[in-house]
């Protein structure tokens, strides 16, 4: 049901062990973590639990190591199959939520260079979203600048949910860096765990965190547009990812209504906060949040005021569909074509580029 | 493409409105010794010399200023005999219980901070005053409004004394929880609250608010009330996906729970969502005995205000027809300067049964109003 | 439509604003800087009193943060959902092309020839020394 040609706008791929970073990092940094053992560890996130079901789809679990950890696991599931254009890389790591700044670019820049040599340079289908310390803009820009001449990184990737709301002018040196360079900036779900999912404080469950990833979407997206990020970069992007799509709807009435009373606290939010997003603001389609029937499905979609919003993306190798029903069933052949080829072509100008 | 969409605005009114029950009404006191009379003399000193102590920076004024004064009034709605919007009950008459033949007026006091109190005894006797003041002030003379009962929720004791003090007692409708507290609401800490709230026959209103210490949004402190307004939806999104996948309503099966002043078109997506991903976490939340949609169609019911506003107003019906008009309930949030006039806040016109359940007829049987 | 004299142009000074009834209909009159203006004295978003509403200039930001005050007291801000409109265009600050207050002309006429009509003085009483402020409804 996917058509050829595809863009798989998120694929994780999942680095099995500090271990592995060693040959791709400085050699301070290699000796510092050896010195703390921390090659021992393999720096799994709070947000991802990688034995949890939702994060490993049953027929894509390895015999050994993690699910998307290997390359030719990868291939045999997605890139052969589905046979994709290209599928965009995005590794949610550790390092994205130590509090060490320096450590925590070290870990990155090992991270991308892994994934430069183990992964972009052994399949010309895929791409890649930079990895950066999100708590340290100066050298996630930093970062950004060193890797923007390899055009296989299409994306800079940071999490919904961080220390200060992503809107914040102590992120803009990361976002002036992603702009000149053309370079979407990703917010993928999850959190660094600094705060809890919203005020309402710590639940349980892993399942109530997963869920609440789409609250710290709508946290992201309102702060991205009450600081007036997206005046200030006007090519700026946005894509959100891996956090469903059907909460947009409700929420933009709700940004617009805020807008039209309390606008005058943000001046230079100076248009329909939905406009705004409409033009910049780009949804990855997995985990699917659909109604159960189709005709709620159209209805719901409808309610964007745009089909060149969503995205498509596998999640790979997270459990959100079995079989092939990567897609609910139900969408128009049109819109079919503008989630799996048009928009991301649109959204990542990137991907157009030459690479060596 | 982007599809055009138009927002067009109604010259009249789009509906009946008359003999609506208004689910969210804010009673202020005209001083805070209104309340003294109803705390003991330790308390009243503590009031008068410490006061309340929460979570926030400030102690009096909103860390998230709104933008009219009196921290987000209606304009028109500051009485000419002085005190603060909604202290004067012959204007809350005049502009909401006359003007619009309200049936019943359910209110939501947001004074005394008995609920964010650090000091949890001063907090539990701020409470019980509160809940001495809405009738001695309101319900007495005015007994078209209805009281929530006020607790501390981080004082057992003290709440589930309170909340069977006032079983029975038909002054009071509900019992008033603000969805930011130290923890979700489904907490196993606070399930014997929940069970004394069913107990005595009393839904929960969740309504906006609480300093819980912790930031508005996932992502830390937003800058602005711009983001601050719409954050308080995410919260009761937690105490929503708290409340059931805890399993609440299968140990406490009568409870109802009421989210009050968070609009209420989020709550499709949430329970398309929390199906989806209850499907492959089922293993992790094995006190649910069925989907996650289910629980939320039987327990909760929501209040309009502040009222989404899609794009395309007829998008209102299809977001009524996913929850349910059985479970939907007017409110207007008088006096607040995003409060609905029950004439125009609907866009589009609802079919007269709609209308009839979400104006009057669901409120009336909730809390059991005949 | 008639031509209504409201009010002696003396009883509203510059920033002021006069509340009248013409033909059942409650009606803001301004005076910006010596011109007058006329609103209907009801929001198009909920209905509420706009022209009760506070007086207010333009705060616009080309940028973040760097706020600007134009035109002061050239806006009504709704008392209830705060939103604001051009008083001289009755144009919604959010949405100038699709929410709008209705808007009247109104001009300024010697009492002189107000006395020979056909003028409609409602409440006014005319004396031929004075200038009135006339809406057309």
């Amino acid at each position: 049901m996917i058509p050829p040609g595809a863009i798989d706008c998120d694929v994780h791929v999942t680095v099995p062990s500090v271990r592995d970073l060693l040959p791709y990092m400085e050699p301070y940094w290699r000796e510092h973590v050896e010195r703390r053992g921390l090659e021992r560890e393999n720096f799994d996130t709070s947000a991802y639990p990688p034995g949890a079901a939702i994060n490993a789809r049953p027929d894509w679990k390895p015999e050994k190591g993690p699910a998307g950890g290997s390359l030719p696991a990868l291939q045999q599931h997605i890139l052969d199959p589905l046979a994709p254009e290209f599928a965009i890389c995005n590794v949610i790591h550790g390092a994205q939520m130590i509090f060490s700044e320096d450590l925590s670019l070290a870990l990155c820049r090992g991270i991308n260079n892994w994934l430069a040599a183990e992964w972009l340079d052994r399949d010309p289908r895929l791409r890649a979203s930079i990895v950066v310390p999100p708590h340290s803009p100066d050298l996630a820009a930093e970062e950004v600048e060193r890797l923007a001449g390899d055009k296989r990184f299409v994306q800079v990737l940071l999490l919904a949910m961080a220390e200060v709301p992503l809107g914040r002018r102590f992120m803009w040196p990361l976002y002036r860096v992603a702009e000149k360079h053309g370079l979407p900036i990703g917010v993928h779900a999850g959190s660094s765990f600094r705060h809890p999912p919203s005020a309402g404080g710590w639940g349980s469950l892993y399942l109530e965190d997963y869920v609440s990833f789409a609250q710290g979407h709508a946290g992201a997206l309102n702060s991205l547009l009450a600081e007036g990020v997206f005046q200030k970069f006007p090519d700026l992007r946005v894509v959100l990812i891996e956090s469903g799509v059907t909460w947009l709807p409700a929420s933009m009435w709700r940004f617009n209504k805020t807008w039209r009373g309390v606008r005058a606290e943000v001046p230079w939010l100076n248009r329909l906060p939905a406009d705004i997003v409409r033009e910049r603001v780009r949804l990855t389609a997995q985990p699917f949040d659909a109604p159960p029937d189709a005709a709620s499905l159209l209805s719901i979609l409808d309610q964007f005021g745009s089909d060149e919003m969503l995205l498509f993306a596998t999640d790979y190798p997270h459990w959100h569909y079995d079989e092939d029903e990567v897609l609910p069933a139900g969408l128009p052949p049109d819109l079919l074509r503008k989630i799996t080829r048009d928009n991301p072509l649109a959204t990542y100008p990137r991907l157009k580029q030459e690479t060596p | 493409m982007n599809v055009a969409l138009r927002d067009p605005r109604i010259e009249r009114p789009a509906q009946q409105h008359l003999g609506f029950v208004d689910c969210d009404v804010h009673p202020f006191f005209r001083t805070p010794a209104d309340f003294d009379p109803f705390l003991s003399a330790r308390w009243r000193e503590h009031r008068q010399t410490i006061g309340n102590r929460s979570r926030v920076g400030l102690a009096r004024t909103s860390m998230y200023p709104r933008m009219s004064p009196g921290n987000g009034m209606r304009g028109d709605s500051w009485p000419k005999t002085g005190g603060p919007p909604g202290s004067d009950l012959a204007m809350m008459r005049e502009q909401l219980l006359d003007l619009f033949d309200v049936k019943a007026g359910l209110l939501a006091p947001l004074v005394g901070g008995a609920a964010a109190e650090r000091n949890v005894e001063f907090g539990a006797a701020m409470a019980v005053a509160v809940n001495e003041w809405q009738c001695a002030a309101f319900c007495d003379p005015e007994p078209r409004l209805k009281a929530s009962v006020q607790i501390t929720l981080e004082h057992e004791e003290s709440a589930i004394a309170e909340i069977e003090a006032r079983a029975g007692d038909r002054r009071f409708c509900q019992v008033n929880i603000p969805p930011r507290g130290i923890e979700p609401l489904g907490r196993h800490r606070y399930r014997k609250i929940l069970a004394a709230c069913a107990a005595a026959g009393f839904p929960i209103s969740l309504h906006l608010g609480g300093t819980s210490g912790h930031a508005s949004t996932g992502g830390g402190w937003p800058s602005f009330y711009h983001e601050e307004h719409p954050s308080y939806v995410q919260s009761m999104e937690t105490l929503v996906i708290s409340l059931v996948c805890e399993g609440v309503f299968e140990e406490v099966p009568d409870l109802k729970v009421v989210m009050v002043e968070g609009g209420f078109a989020w709550l499709p997506s949430l329970a398309w969502r929390l199906d989806k991903h209850w499907k492959r976490l089922k293993a992790e939340a094995p006190q649910l005995k069925k989907a996650p949609s289910e629980y939320i169609r039987e327990h909760f019911w929501v209040t309009t205000q502040p009222m989404e506003e899609p794009e395309r107003p007829e998008d209102m019906l299809k977001t009524i027809e996913w929850i349910g008009p059985d479970r939907i309930m007017f409110s207007t949030d008088y006096p607040h300067w995003d409060q609905d006039d029950p004439r125009y806040a609907f866009k589009v016109r609802l079919p007269d049964d709609w209308a009839r359940l979400i104006y009057r007829e669901n409120a009336m049987a909730l809390y059991r109003l005949d | 439509m008639a031509k209504h004299i409201v009010a002696a142009v003396a009883e509203i000074p510059p920033g002021g604003r006069k509340i009248v009834t013409v033909r059942g209909r409650e009606i803001g009159v301004f005076n910006i800087d010596g011109t007058f203006h006329a609103l209907i004295n009801r929001c198009p978003h909920q209905g509420a009193v706009l022209c009760e509403g506070a007086i207010v200039s333009r705060l616009e930001a080309p940028m973040p943060g760097e706020y600007r005050l134009t035109r002061p007291g050239t806006m009504i801000r709704c008392p209830w959902h705060c939103w604001e409109f051009d008083i001289a265009t009755g144009q919604s600050w959010c949405e100038p092309d699709d929410v709008k207050a209705r808007s009247y002309s109104v001009s300024v006429e010697p009492g002189e020839a107000l006395a020979k009509g056909p003028f409609k003085a409602e409440t006014v009483a005319v004396s031929v020394e004075q200038d009135y402020v006339v809406v057309d409804v």
